[in-house]
């Protein structure tokens, strides 16, 4: 009973912050909608038993990812409205009901089969994170090697392309500098 | 009342379809970033449920690696998005048409 209450609670929560998260014209609801959405999230995964899962969810995803766009934002215009192209909603609806359904075929085809055996069963008597560690240093070893690469190169990847003209310290020039930097900056055509 | 397997994957279903319609409707590439993490999310929510109700901990690891790859997503493409803002002073889908496509 208290997970029906609570699922049918966060699912709810979830579509509305979701539903804020692409409907609105404002960047900055949309990022804070976006944020609570995946704390709602999370809590699909501490009721499904995957405590590891959802404790990651809120330190990635929130702590992370919304903190990387909110900072992210900072070098856009975020304030002005956003004009979105409403042409013709029916097929955008009915194209986005279609590619659901889709995904749908492809999550069940494999469960309705019947005859899935679970390759890396649960442990008994361990918890979640410690059954995690022993699958994922075990058999997804290679996977999570280059899970850490591929992080390490987009790292990389960022710093090269955000932080171009970053050796300039905007806080130590006086005023006349910038504007100095400014007017040459004009001139070269990047 | 007892919530099935079939409950998490009609929700995920209604979560990316929520997360397509965005996609689709979006012309600053700022908010179809923010769609495209709705997207990564609903399934996730599958492979956690697909996971738990067959007592198999590869769904579990296969969302681990999403995150992964959705934060590095999220790295590379806010990194092009500041450079193109940098240039054109918008980011607008439809200004990108530079290629001539």
């Amino acid at each position: 009973m208290f997970e029906a209450i609570a699922f049918y609670l966060f699912a709810f929560l979830t579509a509305l912050m979701f539903g804020i998260t692409v409907m609105t014209n404002q960047a900055l609801y949309a990022l804070t909608a976006l944020a609570a959405g995946m704390i709602f999230i999370s809590a699909f995964f501490f009721l499904l038993g995957a405590d590891f899962l959802g404790a990651v969810q809120i330190i990635v995803y929130t702590g992370a990812v919304m903190a990387l766009y909110a900072f992210g934002m900072m070098f856009f215009d975020t304030t002005r409205e956003l004009k979105e192209k409403n042409s013709s909603s029916l097929i955008v609806f009915g194209l986005s009901g279609f590619a659901a359904l889709m995904i749908v075929i492809i999550f069940v085809s494999p469960i309705v089969s019947n005859n899935i055996v679970a390759s890396f069963p649960s442990y008994e008597n361990v918890g979640n994170a410690q059954e995690v560690g022993m699958v994922l240093f075990t058999k997804y070893l290679v996977p999570f090697e280059v899970a850490a690469v591929m992080l390490l190169v987009a790292m990389i990847s960022g710093i090269v392309l955000a932080g171009k003209k970053m050796d300039r310290s905007l806080t130590q020039m006086s005023e006349e500098e910038i504007q100095e930097m400014r007017e040459s900056d004009k001139k070269v055509v990047l | 009342m007892e919530i099935t397997l079939t409950h998490y994957l009609v929700l995920s279903t209604f979560l990316f379809s929520i997360g397509l319609i965005g996609v689709m409707r979006r012309k600053n590439l700022l908010m179809l970033f923010f769609a495209t993490e709705i997207l990564l999310n609903s399934v996730n929510i599958a492979f956690a449920a697909i996971s738990h109700y067959y007592g198999d901990l590869t769904g579990q690891m296969f969302a681990f690696f999403v995150i992964a790859i959705a934060a590095s997503e999220v790295a590379v493409g806010l990194g092009l998005l500041i450079i193109w803002f940098k240039r054109t002073n918008n980011i607008d889908l439809d200004a990108m048409t530079s290629m001539r496509g």
